[in-house]
């Protein structure tokens, strides 16, 4: 194993989260604290509580979840693209490295901007509603879960990506909207009842409504079944990027 | 040169990329430990392709390497160890600073950080003063010496430099000449790519040919001038003739515009040059001879005579 390699790596996909430190960091929290303005105190203080919870600390755990998911997508698909782009994947690809460790780094380094990003984007809901974490190990569990599942999956949009238009793709036309319709800002008890059935088709609602579920006790669908689809969706993501690495897909003809 | 120890060794390599063009048709290839290898072909020859297999950027279709004796795909960590690569294009990272680079380059191949091992290659290659700047600021020619302290960064034993002076104005492609020697004096092997044939006169321990995916020839370069060499023998005469004299008619001489000089073109691998019986018929003919002289072919004559066979 060249751990030297994996902490290369990842020291310079950090240092260069630092170089952009607003664009990366700064952007997505003030943002969510934009919709916690707008959702949570203007439009959220005439709503009434949702399922017991007032409807701004309800949305905090589905916001959380729109920016990790937007977020781990983008920093890992843009953190191997961007070399690919430039040419600089070259040296990767002619070190002694194996797939994993270039995973480890590149991936490692996504998840770990994303959680940090989580954290900050928690600690800004603090300022704008009262929470309480009920199942404090449970969420941190989803949470990693989630920032390493989706760095993951951007890992792997990355990496199929050749320009970026398709870079884009998934994460504006995928992603996004089955985050907004995945109950970030309701209950899914709240649709008709066929939407309802349409709802449980995305995966998403899974995660938001287990992740929630660990803050408040409150869930759409049961926590095993979310902890499941969460679980399901990491393996299916490593199969992927195994059979990619199998392959040396678009890394190495 | 020839006890000297094979450190890369390329077998049957043959690579054929997916949209069916064969780039590699059966190399074989030995690179001798603390030579430079200067690999000379047109565009698109294979060059590129030769040492990006070696470098483990491309997978091979057929063949083998090895270097040192291990394998580069079963042992691929230990041969990448071993092995620095400059490449052509000068891709470096837009956002970043010249030590991060290379200090970046020094972590992938699995080396521990050393802070003073990368001053001094920094300096070695003038960039000693550039340390601290983004790669983006910096001129072409200082571009092309942070790749080669990339390479370096790792202190490998071979270094393949892919076409290191294309597209650089010739003082600095001196200076990256005085730059492969000093490496070679360190004991580094070194192989490069060119399609300046001076280059390759110049610093090459060795050449080989490639063209259309094929080592043509491989040879010390001083063997391969004079054996694939065509010489010239120059005869300057004591009085200027109007026109050839029959006598001569075989010999396929030229006659400069004065009339003082013949120009006699011949083979130097033949074992009969032809040149006695042409001296002698001069004599017959009764022009006086005042000096010869004979020219050696330059790389680039070799050069074009073997790939305009092969074609």
């Amino acid at each position: 194993m060249n751990t030297e390699a994996v902490k290369a790596i990842y020291k310079n996909e950090m240092r260069r989260t630092r170089n952009t430190l607003l664009q990366s960091i700064a952007a997505p929290v003030i943002s969510t604290a934009l919709y916690f303005v707008v959702f949570g105190s203007a439009i959220g203080s005439r709503i009434e509580s949702v399922e017991g919870v007032a409807y701004g600390a309800f949305i905090v755990p589905g916001l959380m979840m729109l920016s990790l998911l937007t977020q781990s997508i983008s920093n890992a698909s843009f953190g191997i693209f961007f070399p690919k782009f430039t040419g600089t994947i070259y040296e990767v690809m002619s070190a002694p490295v194996s797939f994993f460790e270039i995973l480890l780094g590149y991936v490692g380094a996504a998840a770990t901007k994303s959680f940090i990003l989580g954290v900050l984007i928690l600690i800004t809901a603090t300022f704008f509603v009262d929470l309480r974490i009920a199942h404090p190990f449970w969420m941190i569990g989803f949470f990693l879960l989630t920032c390493v599942t989706f760095s993951l999956f951007g890992f792997i949009i990355g990496l199929w990506a050749d320009n970026f238009e398709k870079l884009q793709l998934i994460p504006s036309l995928i992603i996004t909207p089955l985050v907004f319709l995945g109950g970030s800002f309701y209950s899914v008890d709240m649709l008709p009842a066929f939407w309802q059935k349409i709802s449980l088709l995305n995966p998403v609602l899974y995660l938001i409504s287990g992740f929630r579920w660990s803050f408040f006790e409150v869930s759409d669908v049961q926590v095993g079944i979310s902890l499941s689809m969460i679980l399901l969706f990491l393996l299916v993501c490593i199969a992927i990027v195994w059979a990619m690495f199998r392959t040396g897909y678009k890394l190495k003809p | 040169m020839t006890e000297r120890k094979t450190i890369v060794s390329v077998k049957g390599l043959t690579k054929t990329y997916d949209n069916g063009h064969q780039a590699l048709k059966g190399i074989d290839l030995d690179i001798q430990e603390g030579e430079i290898l200067a690999l000379l072909g047109p565009n698109g020859a294979g060059k590129t392709t030769l040492i990006s297999t070696i470098c483990g950027l491309v997978s091979p279709s057929d063949g083998s390497v090895s270097v040192a004796g291990f394998d580069i795909i079963k042992d691929f960590r230990k041969t990448r160890e071993l092995i620095g690569l400059v490449p052509q294009e000068l891709t470096l990272g837009a956002f970043d600073k010249v030590i991060n680079t290379v200090s970046f380059s020094r972590g992938l191949y699995g080396k521990p950080a050393d802070t003073a091992l990368i001053d001094n290659l920094l300096d070695e290659l003038s960039l000693g003063d550039k340390k601290h700047s983004m790669v983006q600021q910096l001129s072409g020619g200082m571009k092309r010496r942070v790749l080669i302290a990339k390479a370096l960064s790792h202190e490998p034993r071979v270094l393949f430099l892919d076409e290191p002076t294309a597209g650089v104005d010739v003082e600095l492609r001196k200076d990256m000449w005085a730059i492969v020697e000093r490496l070679r004096q360190s004991g580094v092997t070194i192989i490069l790519t060119t399609h300046y044939i001076e280059e390759a006169e110049e610093i090459a321990d060795r050449v080989g040919i490639i063209s259309g995916g094929e080592l043509l020839e491989l040879e010390e370069k001083q063997i391969l001038m004079s054996k694939l060499g065509k010489k010239r023998l120059v005869i300057e005469l004591k009085n200027p003739v109007d026109a050839l004299p029959a006598e001569l008619d075989e010999y396929g001489l030229t006659l400069s515009g004065d009339g003082t000089k013949l120009t006699y073109t011949f083979d130097a691998r033949q074992e009969r040059t032809g040149m006695t019986s042409l001296l002698s018929n001069i004599a017959t003919a009764g022009l006086v001879v005042k000096d010869l002289n004979t020219q050696q072919s330059s790389l680039e004559d070799i050069f074009v005579d073997i790939v305009a066979a092969e074609a």
